[in-house]
């Protein structure tokens, strides 16, 4: 696992849903079991190129999530490989149980994609903000979760997550990302990714809040605080020799999550702590409140999930050592 | 018709079925008994299944949704070959490998895992449409009951299937006219199921669901049908045949005592021995 941090971060041209698109229509190239599913977000999720291409391996199912669901669970018992997309939201609030039976509890063979995360949702509002689909599915046994971070994670992992076994849950911002990592980096599923060493206080985030950690560790730069930065893009299972060795060398701990705090990655990593490296730790993320309408910057100001957030908790978690 | 004594077979998987539930002294009697005609016509001639090979890639499959009807479906899996008769003995018992509803990772033979209502019918229609995919001649076959018909996910699942055409999905639905709070018109009317599925672009028919005869008419005539998929409405008593459950308004899950299950026992043998060779 090579993987080089860009100097400067700036957005990506392309679109996260593009790229997704791109390689998943690549790899049913390879791979004629890969099989696409949507509930009437085809559009939204970016898939129509792999419609057009693949015609007869995309089943659009209409606005019924948890429909989708168990058909991509019967593809797999068929030996297909189905890809299963719709927001967030509905991919695990609304088609719980079914992720839970048809697809974990069967031990068959599907991925599903969530998109929109967290605050991404934006204009959608409230109803469609997802801060509670890695909590809900973290729950279920043997369930893979990650959230790639830009679109060089993404094609790199995606024919990674193709080849395995199991339900995987993809966490998906479909818009243009915060590009963290040069092409060519290599990543592998349920390995954290150290992002710049440090030894007073280790920052772990995932998704958009990792160029958010970045830029925090810049401002503790600035006052003489040492961060290392940790890219923690698989929640489950948490790389947990990661998180005990970036705790022992730096004592305390921030985690940075566009996501409730209450079951998610902070918990994930508190979870992974209290049981071997008790250690100060301070939870950035929505503090157990609902979403709410807005521009992204607006809810990232709203729910505290900036740079200057994650600089802040920083400080306190390291007073607290 | 087939060469089978339906009706014979019939016999025998109720007793064999009252017998899985024996020596537990409580189950899902009353949704086991009811489809026990349908589970004997279909791995007697006509599900293309291999026993001595339950993975198969080119079988039919079997989704039984209404997952509680597992004890009937270990039963006639036991019946046709799949595995020994003593393990029926071990229903729900700690590391079975037959317990309450249908797990496919635990029971030879069992094609999906069910219980949580209306979801075999979505896994199904992931199945048909994966056969069709695959240019697989197999079929799916799917047991729902009228209860279940309450969930919005059957719903869903059937649209879906009327839609892309699966003509190689059948589907049985179990027409107890009882679910577990009591009748289905006093718990949550489902109307007439019959016109529902028609409405909703099945090939539908209703037909006596104890009468063997009856079943695979319909089936032949559900796979000649090949435009659309296939609703067959089983008019059928929960707990039909097994003297304790029988004309019980609760009858979901039941307990009963040694000398109950004696009783229906010797009841569904003397019915057994009445089958005309």
């Amino acid at each position: 696992m090579s993987v080089k941090v860009k100097s400067v971060l700036q957005t990506e041209e392309k679109m996260m849903r593009d790229t997704y698109c791109r390689v998943l229509t690549g790899l049913a190239a390879e791979n004629e079991n890969i099989a696409a599913l949507d509930a009437d977000l085809m559009s939204s999720s970016g898939m129509k190129p792999f419609m057009q291409t693949y015609p007869d391996r995309f089943i659009n199912c209409g606005i019924a999530e948890a429909n989708m669901i168990g058909v991509a669970a019967g593809l797999s018992a068929m030996g297909y490989i189905p890809f299963a997309h719709t927001f967030a939201t509905f991919a695990t609030r609304r088609a719980c149980d079914q992720v839970f039976m048809s697809a974990a509890y069967a031990k068959l063979n599907v991925r599903i994609v969530g998109t929109d995360p967290g605050v991404c949702a934006a204009y959608n509002g409230g109803t469609h903000m997802p801060l509670e689909d890695m909590a809900v599915l973290r729950a279920i046994p043997e369930i893979t979760l990650v959230e790639p971070t830009d679109s060089v994670m993404l094609e790199n992992i995606l024919p990674k997550i193709a080849e395995k076994y199991g339900v995987y849950y993809i966490r998906l911002n479909r818009k243009n990302a915060v590009g963290v990592f040069e092409s060519g980096s290599e990543f592998e599923v349920g390995k954290g990714v150290l992002l710049r060493d440090g030894g007073d206080v280790a920052l772990f985030a995932s998704g958009i809040m990792v160029a958010e950690a970045l830029e925090a560790a810049k401002l503790l730069d600035e006052q003489g605080v040492s961060a290392r930065v940790v890219n923690l893009f698989t929640w489950k299972p948490i790389d947990a020799e990661m998180v005990i060795e970036s705790a022992e060398k730096t004592g305390a701990v921030v985690t940075c999550e566009n996501h409730n705090v209450v079951g998610g990655l902070g918990s994930a990593v508190a979870e992974t702590l209290v049981k071997t490296r008790p250690v100060p730790v301070e939870m950035i993320g929505v503090q157990d409140q609902f979403g709410e309408v807005g521009p992204e910057d607006y809810l990232r100001g709203r729910f505290n999930l900036n740079a200057a957030d994650i600089a802040a908790a920083a400080l306190r978690a390291v007073k607290r050592k | 018709m087939s060469r089978q004594n339906l009706p014979l077979r019939a016999a025998e998987l109720r007793l064999e079925t009252l017998r899985v539930f024996e020596t537990r002294g409580f189950g899902h009697v009353g949704g086991a008994m009811s489809v026990v005609e349908t589970l004997a016509v279909l791995y007697n001639g006509v599900m293309r299944v291999r026993p001595e090979q339950p993975d198969w890639p080119e079988r039919d499959r079997l989704v039984c949704s209404k997952g509680h009807a597992g004890p009937a479906v270990y039963a006639a899996l036991a019946l046709r070959g799949y595995f020994d008769k003593s393990l029926l003995q071990t229903l729900n018992r700690p590391g079975t490998s037959l317990p309450s509803h249908c797990d496919m990772n635990k029971t030879p033979g069992v094609d999906m895992t069910t219980g949580s209502l209306g979801q075999g019918v979505s896994t199904a229609v992931g199945l048909a449409l994966g056969q069709k995919m695959r240019g697989c001649d197999a079929r799916t076959y799917l047991i729902i009951g009228d209860g279940e018909c309450n969930e919005g996910q059957v719903w869903e699942g059937l649209m879906l299937a009327a839609h892309r055409k699966l003509d190689n999905l059948i589907v049985f639905c179990d027409k107890n006219g009882q679910q577990l709070d009591g009748y289905v018109k006093n718990v949550l009317d489902t109307g007439d199921l019959a016109d529902k599925f028609r409405a909703f672009g099945f090939f539908t028919q209703s037909i006596d669901g104890h009468d063997t005869a009856a079943v695979e008419t319909a089936v032949k005539a559900a796979a000649d049908n090949r435009k659309s998929p296939s609703m067959i409405v089983l008019n059928t008593k929960k707990g039909y045949g097994c003297t304790f459950a029988e004309n019980q308004e609760f009858n979901h899950h039941i307990a009963f005592t040694p000398e109950q299950m004696t009783e229906a026992l010797k009841a569904a043998q003397q019915k057994l021995e009445e089958v005309p060779a």
